[in-house]
């Protein structure tokens, strides 16, 4: 059975044992396809006959709409933007990732804790307090890392018209300008995430690539991970 | 960096009070609040979870039951961060008085109570200030009790910890749950070194005391002016 491991402080009241789940998460900036990647590698898990659960930022019942609406208003602080982002993770942790995980069910996650490290990182937000805000995320098992480089990032991001005010840290002044500040920005960004990759141990997937490309690549590396793993594959009870 | 243990170097001064409730602190504050309006100085008002940024979302999480130690904690802390951002920073970088009716002690006796770890919640507030005077108003549970009810229609659910199943009844639960809060406070006001008053002692002896710590921090203080205007006699404006 795999441990399931609070990164830091956990919460007391919610213990992780007896979780057969597995927790996989795909990182990657703005752009990189990730929010697709995860929907194909779901269905195909899904074929294949495991249970899977998909989440991501905002997405909580409790503050998922709040966070988009103060968005709108421009009304966050580099403080209260990680709060809230906090507070939308601690709900879904307690009535969504954990639950599923106690169930037995593969977990995807669009983006987790790592996103904002980066992006409190890249506000100004200091380095340890988001580690010990955060800290009471579980370990995921497996964090795939869809990885672009900034040249290769800025045309795809104005192509899809999604070059906006947060995603161009422009609350952060970074530059008077929505194209110089979105550049800076997100050059801080990979940054930060560059430097999470080593530590964390990121598998990391060259997105440049086309998408059928790294989608393939990504179910291989799922497959071998789940194969090494203790488990379950769907009818594997059955075949005993 | 824990800026709770150290002195902020803001030209303002920042007072808070804290205590259970129905241990008179908001009452006292108040009173705070027209002393220093009499010396013609103008300080700014904060409380406990009045930010409209998530004011909806802890009035609908509460309706539905729907929250949880960690979310509760964290909205708490969502509202404060961004009533410190608005509402108390720009005051004392201004050189102005903040009168805060509690402050993070809140969080950290409250929270602590319903289930989350003492140290991450202490983690989560260390973007804080250290205020300049924090008063801590130390009362017995059952003063409290008799002060809420004969002055209140009834005490507020989650006030009560009502949510914790502590007890059948409202003042059964709410006895044990700020019991608790009394408990987890004489730890903070050691580890933070809050100054105690008495808070079964007459209203007017309490402020006197008041009066006189809020005089000390004052020394070094010079008020900003704004415009001079000499309040009428025994008025504050």
């Amino acid at each position: 059975m795999s441990q399931f491991r609070y990164m830091g402080r956990a919460m007391p009241y919610l213990p992780t044992d007896g979780c057969t789940g597995k927790l996989i998460v795909i990182e990657g900036t703005d752009g990189c396809g990730r929010s697709t990647q995860a929907a194909l590698l779901k269905e195909w898990l899904e074929v294949q006959g495991y249970a899977v659960i998909d989440t991501g930022w905002t997405r909580s019942k409790l503050v998922g709409q709040a966070i988009t609406d103060a968005k709108e208003g421009h009304s966050l602080h580099r403080l209260t933007y990680c709060l809230m982002y906090a507070t939308d993770l601690a709900d879904r942790m307690e009535y969504q990732i954990m639950p599923a995980l106690r169930s037995g069910f593969i977990v995807l996650a669009d983006r987790y804790v790592y996103t904002l490290l980066a992006r409190g990182i890249a506000r100004g937000a200091d380095k340890q307090w988001l580690r010990d805000l955060f800290s009471f995320a579980v370990e995921p098992d497996v964090v795939f890392y869809l990885q672009l480089g900034v040249d290769n990032l800025v045309p795809r991001v104005l192509e899809a018209g999604k070059m906006n005010y947060w995603e161009s840290g422009l609350d952060m002044s970074y530059g008077d300008d929505l194209y110089d500040s979105f550049v800076a920005y997100q050059t801080a960004l990979i940054e930060q995430f560059n430097i999470l990759a080593e530590e964390f141990d990121f598998h990391c997937v060259d997105a440049t690539q086309d998408a059928r490309a790294i989608q393939r690549q990504l179910r291989r590396a799922v497959t071998a991970y789940l194969q090494s793993s203790d488990y379950p594959a769907p009818g594997a009870a059955a075949a005993k | 960096m824990d800026s709770l243990l150290t002195p902020h170097h803001f030209p303002g001064k920042l007072i808070v009070v804290e205590g259970i409730d129905g241990s008179g602190k908001s009452t006292q504050l108040q009173l705070a609040m027209r002393y220093l309006q009499a010396k013609g100085l103008r300080p700014f008002f904060t409380e406990w979870n009045s930010a409209d940024l998530v004011k909806t979302i802890t009035k609908k999480g509460k309706k539905k039951m729907s929250l949880t130690p960690m979310t509760f904690s964290l909205l708490h802390a969502t509202d404060f961060a961004h009533r410190l951002v608005h509402g108390i920073l720009p005051p004392l970088k201004a050189g102005m008085i903040v009168l805060a009716d509690r402050y993070a002690y809140t969080a950290f006796a409250r929270d602590v109570i319903r289930g989350c770890q003492r140290e991450w919640v202490r983690q989560v507030y260390q973007f804080a200030p250290r205020p300049d005077l924090a008063l801590y108003f130390n009362v017995p549970i059952d003063v409290s009790v008799s002060r809420l009810i004969s002055g209140r229609a009834k005490l507020k659910e989650y006030e009560a910890g009502m949510d914790l199943g502590l007890a059948p009844d409202l003042v059964g639960c709410f006895k044990i749950f700020q019991g608790r809060i009394l408990g987890e406070y004489s730890r903070i006001v050691q580890e933070y070194g809050l100054t105690e008053i008495d808070a079964t002692r007459s209203i007017g002896e309490q402020q006197q005391t008041v009066r006189r710590y809020i005089d000390e921090i004052l020394a070094d203080y010079k008020p900003v002016v704004s415009h001079q205007s000499v309040p009428l006699e025994g008025t504050t404006s």
